[in-house]
């Protein structure tokens, strides 16, 4: 078994809460600048935002926005690994040197795992070619290719209602695929240990004390998003960050709305891949909700009754002479210079720009909500920010029924 | 008027110009990326700025129907909406309809054609068109004109010609803002050189400030379109831009320029993107083909844009007709090429290299032909 130099990345926790939530700080190898975590991985498609174009990127916060999740399948049938070595990988491929990637093959939107397909040989999934299995050669393959600063190793990943049969069996192939892609591993690149086990706290357990055996920089957790209650989520991530090493770092997929966040950070992870931007940006929706929790002043619910306030739909006919921006001060290129009327007119005639100003609003804001929680940790408040980011969240449900709608 | 041209350099009838306008200084010849419904595709107005788009073209009859000329006006008028500070130019509305709706025709009072939104009949007339474009706000507003294809034979030419002439008196006196907003007439007559002559002669006695050749760009064979242009410019105003609406492909854009033509407009460049192919100095490059999958060259070695400076034919290959970035960053590319054109035409005049620059162009790829007709107008 080859080990896996971590010479691409240096993790390191600055702040421990008296939960399990944690500050820390990630120095990726193509970033010139550490990260502070927990942080938002940006999602791409082949490498690049769907809509931000790269020369838009910079007007993002830095070094918030330095890492962007891609997954290998992108490039099935699209792009040859040998084409992709040709152009330098991933960094030099697409001109983004300051910027860091993250490989792993679960993209929430296109690339999802189809586990009835999976088999001892490798994982399926629905790739933007269509359904394909993925070996850990091919797997490795492209992430030799790529080139990522970081990377998970191959899962077989399954929701929380298979067969305890099946659930088990995937926690088997996926640590046998750890070893697979270990031994594969290129010269740089830290690997993260993908870590299974559906809705079974044994085989949580059993999985992440499996992977943390090996000699890795850190942990890709999967297996959670495919419509499992929120309720018992928390109880299955303590059963796996319980059991992993304090000081490597925790990436999750698939807990991509803010409370599913919450929910992650205050089980000790600090990376998170989400789908929520694409989904708020591909509806119409502009995130509005207050950053600022742990200082705002408590509102009287009358005054907020019946709005939403995490969100807007620019679609909605109210803001056709809105001349005001998303939100009153916020800093984005989109805030800075386009009006509620502007988008809601964009979207009303299906033009592009549309989504290229939305996905750079709701990304910047909730790039201000990895800040917002960063900061509520270092100054050892983070449960009072999620008992009033959830509140928030509610206040408006609450008002509604207090009134007797 | 609030419109200064200077003509600053000439080779034969080529000029290079300063054209003086209420929100930006414009050098041309110049090429205008269309907007249609107050954005150009994929692109935001900042990337505009930066690859050093000067006029950008609304489109009439779209803005009116979404968000309607009311709304922008009440909001500011469409420099404001759309957050633009350099130079716009809205078009009639006339064409659009004519070519994109059911049931439209044109009689005495204007076009009549059936709402899109409710299937009512509908009337625009000069004076309506004019009104919408003072709403709207832009620094350049086109003359509602009776636009025949020039495919069309008969006396229907002739017909529309006069119209088009009865019509700009009309735009005129709905014109309520002068001194803000300049109005084009638009020389029609089709093929036929009298027709056009007429023409010219009629509108050039208004003594507007700029003047469109209309009527082209719709699939006459290139000699008839070069000399119908050729004719124009020969005869409209020296000391007036000459706008040729519809144009259009580079070849065709370096041709009119060494005709006297100034100013240009085409959704070619954005559209042909939306379809995978790039505009490269010999013609165009279909980024859709398998062999681009392994072509690790950019799109144009010489190009200096973001695009070509950055990505591989390979990656772009890999994104056309799947991700939303690849047209995005082919757009971007073509106007960049466009643009480039432009300031390459303004260039080579000031700098008394034009005749080089344009044997250059036409040694390229694919067409021979255009070579003689091309060294054939220049000896003129």
């Amino acid at each position: 078994m080859t080990l896996a130099f971590p010479v691409a990345m240096k993790f390191a926790v600055k702040t421990w809460s008296n939960g399990k939530a944690r500050a820390g700080q990630l120095q990726l190898g193509s970033c010139p600048s550490p990260m502070e975590t927990p942080a938002l991985l940006l999602s791409t498609r082949k490498g690049l935002p769907l809509f931000i174009s790269p020369d838009l990127l910079p007007d993002l916060p830095y070094p918030d926005s330095a890492l962007l999740h891609v997954s290998p399948l992108h490039f099935v049938e699209t792009m040859s690994p040998n084409i992709i070595s040709k152009l330098g990988g991933l960094n030099q491929m697409l001109g983004l040197h300051r910027h860091a990637f993250a490989a792993f093959p679960r993209d929430s939107v296109q690339c999802l795992p189809e586990f009835d397909s999976s088999n001892k040989l490798g994982a399926s999934f629905d790739t933007p070619s269509g359904r394909r299995l993925i070996k850990p050669v091919d797997y490795m393959e492209l992430i030799c290719s790529l080139k990522p600063s970081l990377w998970a190793t191959l899962a077989d990943e399954v929701p929380g209602w298979v067969s305890d049969h099946r659930n088990k069996a995937s926690v088997d192939r996926t640590v046998k695929w750890l070893d697979d892609c270990i031994s594969q591993s290129p010269a740089s690149g830290a690997v993260f240990g993908a870590i299974v086990g559906g809705s079974d706290k044994e085989q949580r357990k059993r999985c992440a004390l499996e992977v943390s055996k090996r000699n890795i920089s850190g942990y890709w957790i999967g297996g959670f998003g495919f419509g499992e209650s929120m309720d018992d989520r928390p109880a299955l991530l303590n059963e796996v960050t319980d059991h992993l090493p304090g000081e490597r770092p925790r990436l999750i997929s698939g807990l991509g709305l803010p409370e599913e966040v919450l929910q992650g950070v205050a089980a000790g992870i600090d990376l998170f891949d989400s789908s929520y931007i694409y989904h708020l940006t591909l509806g119409g929706f502009a995130l509005t909700f207050p950053l600022d929790l742990l200082n705002l002043a408590e509102e009287f619910p009358e005054k907020t009754m019946g709005i939403d306030q995490s969100k807007i739909n620019l679609k909605a006919t109210v803001y056709r002479k809105d001349t005001g921006p998303i939100v009153e001060g916020c800093v984005c290129y989109t805030c800075r210079n386009h009006t509620r009327a502007y988008i809601n007119h964009l979207l009303n005639v299906h033009e592009m720009l549309a989504q290229i100003l939305l996905e750079i609003h709701n990304t910047h804001h909730y790039l201000g909500f990895f800040q917002a929680i960063r900061s509520a940790i270092k100054e050892d408040k983070f449960e009072r920010f999620c008992d009033m980011f959830l509140q928030k969240r509610r206040d408006h449900l609450t008002a509604a029924v207090a009134v007797g709608a | 008027m609030a419109l200064r041209f200077e003509v600053l350099a000439r080779f034969n009838r080529a000029r290079a110009a300063r054209m003086t306008l209420p929100h930006f200084v414009c050098e041309t010849p110049l090429f205008m990326p269309v907007g249609t419904q107050g954005t150009i595709k994929g692109l935001t107005t900042s990337q505009l700025e930066e690859i050093g788009c000067q006029i950008i073209l609304g489109n009439t009859y779209h803005l009116a129907l979404r968000p309607t000329s009311e709304l922008i006006d009440e909001l500011g008028g469409l420099h404001k909406f759309m957050n633009w500070s350099r130079a716009l130019l809205t078009d009639s509305g006339g064409f659009q309809m004519v070519s994109l709706l059911h049931l439209a025709d044109i009689t005495e009072n204007g076009v009549t054609f059936q709402s899109p939104v409710d299937g009512n009949p509908m009337l625009l007339t000069p004076e309506e068109s004019i009104q919408i474009q003072n709403r709207i706000g832009a620094d350049i507003i086109m003359a509602l004109d009776d636009v025949v294809k020039t495919t069309t034979t008969g006396p229907r030419i002739e017909e529309a010609m006069y119209r088009t002439i009865r019509w700009i008196d009309r735009c005129i006196a709905a014109h309520q803002r002068p001194g803000e907003q300049n109005l084009f007439a638009i020389v029609q007559g089709g093929l036929d050189p009298v027709l056009r002559d007429i023409c010219v002669k009629a509108l050039t006695e208004r003594n507007l400030p700029g003047y469109a050749i209309g009527g082209l760009a719709g699939g006459e064979d290139k000699d008839s379109f070069w000399r119908v242009v050729a004719q124009c410019t020969a005869a409209l105003p020296e000391d007036k831009p000459r706008y040729v609406m519809g144009v259009g492909y580079p070849l065709d854009i370096v041709v009119c320029s060494a005709l006297g033509a100034d100013m240009y407009d085409c959704v070619y460049p954005t559209r042909t993107a939306r379809f995978g192919t790039a505009l490269v100095p010999e013609g165009v490059l279909k980024l859709k083909h398998k062999a681009m999958a392994e072509d690790i060259r950019p799109i144009d070695p010489t190009c200096a844009c973001m695009v070509c400076r950055t990505y591989s034919r390979a990656y772009i290959h890999a994104l056309v007709t799947k991700d939303a970035m690849g047209s995005q960053l082919l757009s971007y590319h073509n106007l960049y090429y466009m643009l480039q054109l432009s300031r390459d035409l303004h260039n080579s005049i000031i700098q008394g290299r034009f005749p080089e620059y344009v044997l250059v162009y036409s040694f390229l790829p694919p067409s021979p032909k255009r070579l003689f007709s091309l060294s054939f107008m220049l000896l003129c």
